[in-house]
């Protein structure tokens, strides 16, 4: 009746092991007493040393711009405010902006690139691996997807050390009606390159997180490159659509095409 | 000119306003430091500490540091004051306030009492002369207790939330973290969800999920999906079974604003929530977290401290069941390393118990933060001891759809042990009804036990 096979062991195994199978989460760890058993101790400890080192990984733009040309998607390298991981770590405002050469030199490109549906920026955020191998897979089907809508879009611009805001003075600057950036996300434990995807229709300095729109989890494990952009496809064409992004945006009415079951914006 | 200042030895250190002087006088952290409103030197502090000292506190009252005309919260804040109740300490400054506190004579009734009478920025300004004992000596004495199917906060219990998330929200994948919790003694604050994606729909779905379960094996607890308030009201209107209505909050109206919510969605929230008439009294469920007003650039100014207090304001103005801090989600551009997260979950904890909310903290981290698990089991300690209303209950302290780390169920088991503390008494009626735990111990699980499949 009782679960633990040989009471000489000090730690009880937990008799539902089998539900590990529906979910990548911590469970039926089993316990000594009340408390984690010496291996799960020692799997977290590790788990939580590769999360920390995904943190302080280095990110290869230069790669990145090569992916992006083999899968024949025009680009462009730019620099965030935050010249350095420690920077960029401490100083989330500097991550908001573009480096002023950066920012001059785009407002050159600007002029004959022209007012376009969409901008799109790539940085590695807080997990360089996550940028690097799902970045791609991701804007591939997306752009292809828009492009036969119809949609005209910058050249994406591949910025290192930036965050999500960054992507209102880009887009404000290149004009689009639209903007869209995808960057790694906090890495957990056990997940250390999971992709976030913010859109944001009207982008400019008063925008807000209420007015994005959220597609997290972008990895073959959670949400498939493939599946991300079905997802961002629809929000994106759904935004154009009504004219709005963020918390009056329901996915539910963007999928559905239906604006009717978005509440009115708070 | 300078309203306050201080020699020290050779030099004077002069502080222009009540802003500039809450702000300096604030226990360092990094997100004071990128906001550009730390003291800039340890001395600086201390002479802030002292002139703040000498701040009689019924100067809050006269000069608000948002001004009400700019900002709903600033007027919620006035508004809620109740003179009546102020009176015992309104002739104190903020130095004598802490002492006052600090009495053998303070107990749980005068301050249940004096709440009303406080605003967050007394109460602010009061935690940053404290030690971290006295953050833990003054919030024991203060018991907030609230209903919804448990009791949360009785003397002698502490609860923990369920929180079963997963990537792409699969219901098997939930459940399996939800009986995972369950059979390790947790849920009996809540089992509250954080969806990957606010979608109505799958809102609906999940609060059905949790229903379905609360109803099969009887459990005297409640439910919560974590989206955004009109999402949830939204899958409310569809017939979700909704129990509590859950919103992060801020300290300013600007920072509400950049959460898509303001007072009056929030009123519109409740009182949708309490027509359905599933539980209560109470039925909101806050999340709070130092930073986020500076993060959506909406702080005017105010130190992340003092703002994350004034949040506390706006959470008890709807009568919440559950209300807290998620004090190290934010990561280290706005608390640096473990020393400051322990430090500001001392704090926010106090607060809120001082304002009568019904306290629990997520004590986490991230991994870009210089903290780990051990810097975890410290602040737990320290605010179980400080009589913590709950925590929360993550398998194996991995949050694998959020990712950052929280506390366990093992966690559960561990303070429970060490402090002596029980379960929610209808949840530990039930644990022992089903087999699960006896005196505050886990027993061994039949493989055959009715909630596994």
């Amino acid at each position: 009746m009782l679960s633990s096979p040989e009471p000489s062991l000090p730690a009880r195994p937990d008799p539902w092991t089998a539900l590990r199978a529906h979910t990548p989460a911590r469970i039926a760890l089993g316990r000594a007493g009340g408390s984690l058993p010496t291996a799960a101790r020692l799997d977290f400890l590790l788990a939580h040393a590769r999360a920390r080192d995904a943190v302080q990984a280095s990110f290869d733009a230069e790669a990145l711009a090569g992916a992006l040309a083999a899968a024949g998607i025009a680009h462009a390298v730019a620099a965030s405010g935050a010249a350095d991981r420690a920077t960029y770590l401490a100083r989330p405002d500097l991550g908001r902006r573009l480096a002023p050469a950066s920012r001059r030199d785009l407002e050159a490109r600007a002029a004959a690139w022209g007012g376009r549906d969409l901008a799109v920026i790539v940085s590695d955020g807080l997990s360089a691996p996550a940028a690097q191998r799902h970045a791609v897979p991701t804007l591939a089907p997306l752009l292809a997807r828009l492009t036969a809508a119809g949609w005209s879009v910058t050249p994406v611009l591949v910025v290192p050390f930036a965050r999500v805001k960054l992507q209102d003075e880009l887009g404000a600057l290149l004009r689009s009606r639209l903007s869209l950036i995808l960057l790694g996300e906090r890495p957990g434990l056990g997940v250390p390159d999971s992709l976030g995807a913010y859109l944001t229709h009207g982008p400019g300095p008063d925008r807000t997180d209420a007015d994005r729109n959220c597609v997290s989890n972008i990895r073959p494990e959670g949400l498939p490159p493939a599946a991300a952009a079905e997802r961002l496809a629809g929000l994106l064409l759904a935004a154009a659509r009504l004219g709005r992004s963020g918390t009056s945006l329901k996915e539910d009415a963007a999928l559905a095409g239906d604006a009717e079951l978005s509440p009115p914006a708070p | 000119m300078a309203r306050w200042s201080l020699a020290v030895g050779a030099r004077r250190h002069s502080f222009h306003d009540l802003r500039e002087l809450l702000a300096k006088a604030t226990p360092a952290r990094a997100g004071d430091e990128l906001a550009g409103l730390a003291a800039t030197s340890a001395e600086e502090r201390v002479a802030a500490q002292a002139c703040l000292a000498d701040v009689p506190l019924a100067l809050f009252l006269r000069e608000p540091l948002i001004p009400p005309e700019q900002d709903e919260v600033s007027r919620l804040i006035l508004a809620q004051h109740d003179p009546a109740a102020f009176r015992p300490v309104a002739g104190l400054t903020v130095g004598q306030f802490r002492e006052w506190l600090l009495r053998y004579e303070t107990d749980d009734a005068a301050l249940a009492a004096l709440a009303p009478g406080l605003t967050p920025e007394m109460v602010a300004a009061a935690t940053k002369l404290m030690a971290n004992q006295d953050l833990i000596l003054i919030a024991r004495k203060r018991r907030v207790v609230t209903r919804f199917r448990s009791t949360v906060g009785l003397p002698g219990r502490l609860s923990f939330r369920l929180q079963p998330n997963h990537p792409t929200d699969d219901p098997a994948g939930i459940t399996a973290s939800l009986v995972d919790g369950l059979l390790y003694g947790c849920g009996d604050a809540v089992l509250g969800i954080n969806p990957a994606t606010d979608h109505v729909g799958a809102v609906h779905d999940l609060l059905g999920l949790l229903d379905r379960v609360i109803t099969r094996y009887g459990i005297p607890t409640q439910s919560c999906v974590l989206a955004h308030v009109t999402t949830q009201l939204a899958a409310l209107r569809r017939g979700a079974p909704l129990d509590l209505m859950f919103q992060s909050i801020a300290g300013t109206e600007a920072a509400n604003r950049s959460f898509g919510v303001d007072l009056a969605l929030l009123a519109e929230a409740r009182a949708a929530t309490l027509a359905l008439g599933r539980g209560g009294p109470q039925v909101m469920y806050f999340e709070t977290g130092q930073g986020s007003a500076l993060s959506a650039d909406a702080h005017h100014g105010v130190d992340q401290q003092t703002c994350e207090a004034r949040a506390y304001a706006v959470a008890r103005a709807f009568d919440p069941f559950l209300v807290n801090s998620v004090v190290g989600f934010i990561g280290p551009e706005y608390l640096r390393d473990g020393r400051e997260i322990i430090r500001a979950g001392l704090e926010d904890h106090c607060c809120g118990k001082l304002l009568g909310l019904p306290m629990g903290v997520d004590v986490c981290h991230t991994n870009h933060a210089a903290a780990d698990q051990n810097d975890m089991d410290t602040l737990l300690t320290l605010l179980g001891v400080a009589g913590c209303n709950y925590f929360m209950g993550v398998p194996g302290a991995d949050d694998v759809m959020l990712g950052y780390q929280s506390t366990s169920f093992h966690d559960a088991q561990y303070l429970r042990q060490v402090l002596g503390l029980r379960p929610a008494p209808e949840f530990e009626a039930w644990l022992e009804r089903m087999g699960l735990a006896r005196d505050g111990r886990l027993l061994p699980v039949a493989p055959n036990h009715a909630l596994l499949p």
